[in-house]
């Protein structure tokens, strides 16, 4: 598709000589003056568009090109308005010659023209000025006038009050919102384009009008929607199209305020009609009122409405959109004779569905009357997971005004974080549209629904299996789901979410494939996920609901099934954003995690740091975030120390540990060595020290004295220093440690200067470590000394500076100083 | 409304480093949201150009990371269609939707729907309380017809010379980045003017 051709062309384009493009200017520019553009002349106007965007810097075209340019916006020739439109696009406009179009020539702005107009817009007044003159050609608009600049008429004010709705003003909202009235509820239900019934020999006369049918054959019974279908269309009919597509945004932007909440609106209160007659003044008696005139036309869904002729316009086409939404729900349920109408009718679901939200908000006496139709059509929608994206709205209709009518959503919930996550994960858009829709309800569903912080297990199946494209919610989305009953099994969850993500994969092969391969290559885990006595494990993994237990005993059994799975590419993704993940919810459980949730944190640390799925550089990263972390909640409470010592020690005093977790280890060390003491618990024991100190000095004795287990590389440095450390500060608590210590750090100064040793292969490395061996030696030979430096007391930690008595002083008199001193 | 639509490559491209995408087609609908924003106030038209084409080329940047990550995943090998298969090749497009994150590089957040038929990706970056699905629908419409009417897959550049054509195409299905409810008889209605305009 993408060839060496096009690459080359576009290396031509953005490489061009400057003589070369002044030469291709001239020509051009002298093509244009002749009377008839031929074959040449659009090529060539192809070619400086593409050298025009072929770069990111804008090259400028001479004075004389670019006014034979601006003729051919008008050329009758679709073509050159094209062309001519996108190629000044691509420039500079002459400066002062802005595009200022008298009131003839508005009438026929077309597209393209419209759309530089647009690009080359300066500033807000320019838009304002589009706007009026747009609205100004609506309003004197000729019948017979030509179709397509009425058609763009709507999608450029669209587009407009996206960027700038200021730019209408009072008189322009109420005119578009009685032509919008218009289109959307009285566009003709005949068949346009000339249709008739007749058969070849009827006349003029026999001519019936056809009217539109529904998408399933029959014939409307109703007033003209999106959903109708006719040989050819009317221009109000089109309208009526347009009208609707952009109907959501108009309300929005201009209706998101809700009646009753300013003085003015107060005064006109949208649900007492009667009163607002006086204040509609001519409306309802205006010429291009067309309600006026469709007495005669039958209208299921417009009967149950108030007399609404006599509300103000934007009252009025709230009222108007309301019944147009009524009527696409049912419409939609219609069977549709083409594929394609049956995905247009679940857009119109959703975008009905939004609009009712929408005006629902706006005038919430509305609700009454809307929520029979929403809730019957989740009833109608809620069993089939094809129209699970038109659910979701559903669902923010629910969120929305469901407590108002008290109607309970349960049924709703059950679908949102059960049965989608678990059978539509690997939807790329329902995956986008419900993270999202989690995203802006956040604060809603955490006070409101109960269920959502329950739902992890069923939410992370989204990033389970699309990790890159979903990350970015979760980032967002984790902090609300981390609450103290369920950390820890989140934490458990997020840990093996490479294995959901491999088990996810399994469950889809395992319903594609068949049963046995026959002689093929079957995968171990696909036949462990079938078997009935390991089923279990991962039918936790799949679990939906959180609370039925941390985690499974044979977690290591699954990770042995789940081995050949490291090297899958989902697997392997996944596996890449849990470290990010996991720095998140640390993040947010520190704020929420009391004593004992913390010392159980630290607990699964310890525990899961060997019981991971083996992915290489997984386990590696995993061990770097729980070393931040340990280190995090024993500074938040040191006295996590003591109080969890036993665990600490066990992990400590194993020297596998040494050489398989390395990162880990150190920071366990450390805290030990740090927190370790009275100062931050007073429970803590001289025994305990001493228990600790012999436990950590018999892993030291044991990496230093031979060369590393087979299969192992040399103990880092860094463990064998923080060792050290750890031991002296431990001494320093406790000082007939201190000997021992001594003892240990002079063996250690000898057997180094004998030359290389077993444990340590890098020679600076080993002068390091003897380096610091020295200098603790050193320091412990005065025993108070070391004691102040390696257990500081907390106010030295901890300063206070302002309340210390000898510093306070000082600062006092500077602060004064420079307060009085003007200088 | 949509911002903008992108037809840019998926593919490695020798000239470009690895993550870099070739931008083919960019069209940006509206005005330039730089000229009513305070912060960007002060630039001349240049800059402002040269800001719009770094942003379309962040946003095809991160399609095309999107692109290779879903391919890398699911691991199928890519189908090779040939010229008039391009109900085929529509059919096995990967598809899905970015998050593109509020200043980066839209001041408000947007989500950008990509289709990826082979070297080549398909993008519509839409406003998030757009309606997605017709998004979606519209995406595949637009990318559908213009394989067919710039012949793209063959090796052709049509695309870079007939860039015109892409443009009639917006302008019927997407006018000015409006999404259009279009039932089949006004969407065939519609790609008739098409049609006929790709016949000249």
């Amino acid at each position: 598709m993408y060839s060496h051709g096009s690459e080359s062309l576009i290396k031509q384009a953005r490489d061009i000589q400057e003589a070369e493009l002044k030469k291709f200017y001239r020509r051009l520019a002298k093509l244009l003056q002749g009377k008839e553009l031929g074959h040449e002349a659009m090529d060539s106007l192809q070619r400086l568009h593409l050298i025009l965007s072929a770069t990111k810097f804008t090259r400028t075209l001479p004075a004389e090109l670019q006014k034979g340019l601006l003729p051919l916006l008008s050329s009758p020739v679709e073509q050159l308005q094209l062309l001519s439109s996108a190629v000044l696009r691509e420039t500079l406009p002459l400066s002062g010659e802005e595009l200022n179009y008298t009131q003839e020539d508005v009438l026929q702005l077309n597209s393209h023209t419209a759309a530089l107009l647009l690009s080359q817009a300066g500033s807000r007044a320019d838009l304002s000025s589009l706007c009026a003159q747009l609205l100004r050609s609506l309003e004197s608009r000729q019948s017979d006038g030509p179709t397509h600049s009425l058609m763009q008429t709507l999608p450029i004010l669209n587009t407009i009050i996206t960027h700038s709705p200021e730019c209408l003003t009072e008189d322009h909202l109420t005119l578009l919102s009685k032509k919008i009235v218009d289109w959307l509820r009285y566009a003709s239900i005949t068949q346009g384009g000339g249709a008739s019934s007749g058969g070849f020999f009827t006349g003029p006369r026999s001519r019936q009008p056809v009217p539109t049918a529904e998408l399933d054959g029959t014939v409307s019974g109703d007033f003209f929607t999106v959903l109708c279908v006719g040989q050819g269309f009317t221009d109000d009919q089109w309208m009526n199209v347009y009208s609707f597509s952009m109907l959501r945004h108009w309300l929005l932007t201009y209706h998101s305020v809700p009646s009753g909440s300013t003085i003015a609106d107060a005064a006109s209160p949208a649900n007492r009609p009667q009163l607002s007659f006086s204040l509609s003044h001519s409306h309802s008696f205006s010429n291009d009122d067309r309600s006026e005139v469709d007495g005669s036309v039958v209208s299921m869904v417009s009967a149950t409405s108030s007399s609404s002729r006599l509300l103000p316009p934007k009252e009025r086409l709230r009222e108007k959109a309301f019944q147009y939404c009524l009527r696409l729900i049912e419409q939609s349920d219609r069977k549709a004779l083409k594929r394609t109408d049956t995905e247009l009718q679940k857009a119109c679901l959703v975008e009905a569905v939004c609009i009712l939200d929408c005006v629902c908000v706006e005038d919430t006496s509305l609700v009454y009357r809307t929520f029979p139709c929403v809730k019957a059509l989740f009833g109608r929608l809620s069993s089939d997971l094809t129209f699970a994206r038109v659910l979701l709205p559903i669902a923010q209709f629910y969120l929305n005004h469901g407590e108002m009518a008290a109607v309970d959503c349960e049924s709703v919930w059950k679908l949102v974080f059960g049965r989608f996550p678990a059978e539509l994960f690997n939807s790329p858009f329902l995956a986008h549209e419900l993270l999202r829709f989690l995203r802006l309800n956040l604060e809603s569903l955490q006070l409101r629904v109960p269920e959502y912080t329950r739902s992890f297990p069923n939410l992370l199946k989204f990033l389970a299996w699309d990790s890159p494209a979903v990350v970015d919610d979760f980032v967002d989305l984790l902090p609300s789901l981390v609450t103290a009953e369920t950390a820890v099994e989140l934490l458990h969850t997020m840990l093996d979410l490479p294995c959901l993500s491999a088990t996810l994969l399994l469950q889809l092969r395992s319903t594609c494939s068949p049963i046995s391969e026959p002689g093929g290559r079957g995968l171990l885990s696909l036949d462990a996920f079938r078997s009935a006595s390991l089923r279990g494990l991962f039918l936790y993994l799949l679990r939906t609901e959180a609370g039925s237990g941390d985690t499974i005993d044979r977690l290591s059994t699954l990770h042995e099934l789940l081995a050949e799975a490291a090297d899958w590419p989902r697997v392997v993704q996944c596996a890449q954003t849990v470290p990010v993940l996991l720095h998140i919810f640390f993040s947010a459980v520190v704020m929420i995690a009391d004593e004992k949730l913390s010392a159980h944190l630290i607990l699964v640390m310890l525990e899961r740091s060997s019981l991971l799925l083996n992915i290489p550089t997984y386990i590696k990263e995993i061990h770097r975030v729980f070393s931040c972390h340990l280190l995090r909640l024993c500074k938040l409470r040191p006295s996590l120390v003591v109080d969890q010592s036993h665990e600490l020690l066990e992990f400590a005093g194993t020297t596998a540990n040494v050489y398989s977790k390395d990162e880990i280890y150190t920071h366990v060390v450390w805290a030990l060595g740090e927190y370790l003491s009275v100062s931050s618990d007073s429970r803590c024991s001289v025994r305990l020290i001493t228990s600790c100190f012999e436990a950590l000095e018999a892993v030291l004795f044991e990496i230093t004295s031979s060369a590393p287990p087979p299969g192992a590389a040399c103990p880092v440095p860094r463990v064998i220093t923080t060792l050290m450390s750890a031991l002296a500060k431990l001494a320093s608590r406790s000082h007939d440690l201190i000997p021992r210590v001594s003892l240990f750090l002079s063996k250690l100064r000898t057997v180094t200067r004998g030359g290389s040793v077993a444990w340590c292969t890098d020679e600076e490395d080993l002068v390091a470590i003897v380096m610091r061996g020295e200098e603790l030696w050193s320091l412990l030979k005065t025993p108070g000394v070391a004691q102040s430096v390696l257990t500081p007391p907390p106010h030295v930690t901890t300063p206070q500076w302002h309340r210390d008595t000898n510093l306070s002083m000082p600062l006092q008199l500077r602060t004064l100083t420079s307060l009085t001193h003007t200088q | 409304m949509v911002r903008c639509f992108l037809i840019h490559t998926v593919c490695p491209v020798s000239a470009l480093s690895a993550g870099e995408s070739r931008l083919l087609f960019s069209r940006v609908f509206g005005p330039d949201e730089g000229v009513l924003t305070e912060q960007h106030r002060g630039l001349g038209p240049e800059e402002r150009r040269l800001l719009r084409r770094e942003k379309t080329a962040v946003v095809a940047r991160q399609v095309r990371s999107a692109v290779s990550l879903s391919r890398e995943a699911s691991g199928r090998p890519p189908v090779e269609a040939v010229p008039g298969e391009e109900a085929l090749a529509l059919q096995e497009a990967g598809s899905g939707a970015v998050r593109l994150r509020a200043g980066d590089p839209f001041p408000e957040e947007m989500s950008a729907l990509w289709l990826a038929v082979q070297s080549l990706g398909f993008t519509l970056v839409c406003e998030p309380h757009e309606n997605l699905p017709l998004a979606e629908g519209t995406l595949r419409n637009l990318t559908r017809h213009c394989l067919e009417h710039l012949h793209m897959l063959g090796p052709g550049s049509e695309v870079l010379l007939r860039s015109d054509r892409v443009d009639a195409l917006l302008s019927r299905l997407l006018p000015h980045g409006q999404l259009l409810f279009l039932n089949h008889r006004f969407a065939q209605s519609l790609e008739k003017e098409v049609a006929a305009y790709m016949a000249k």
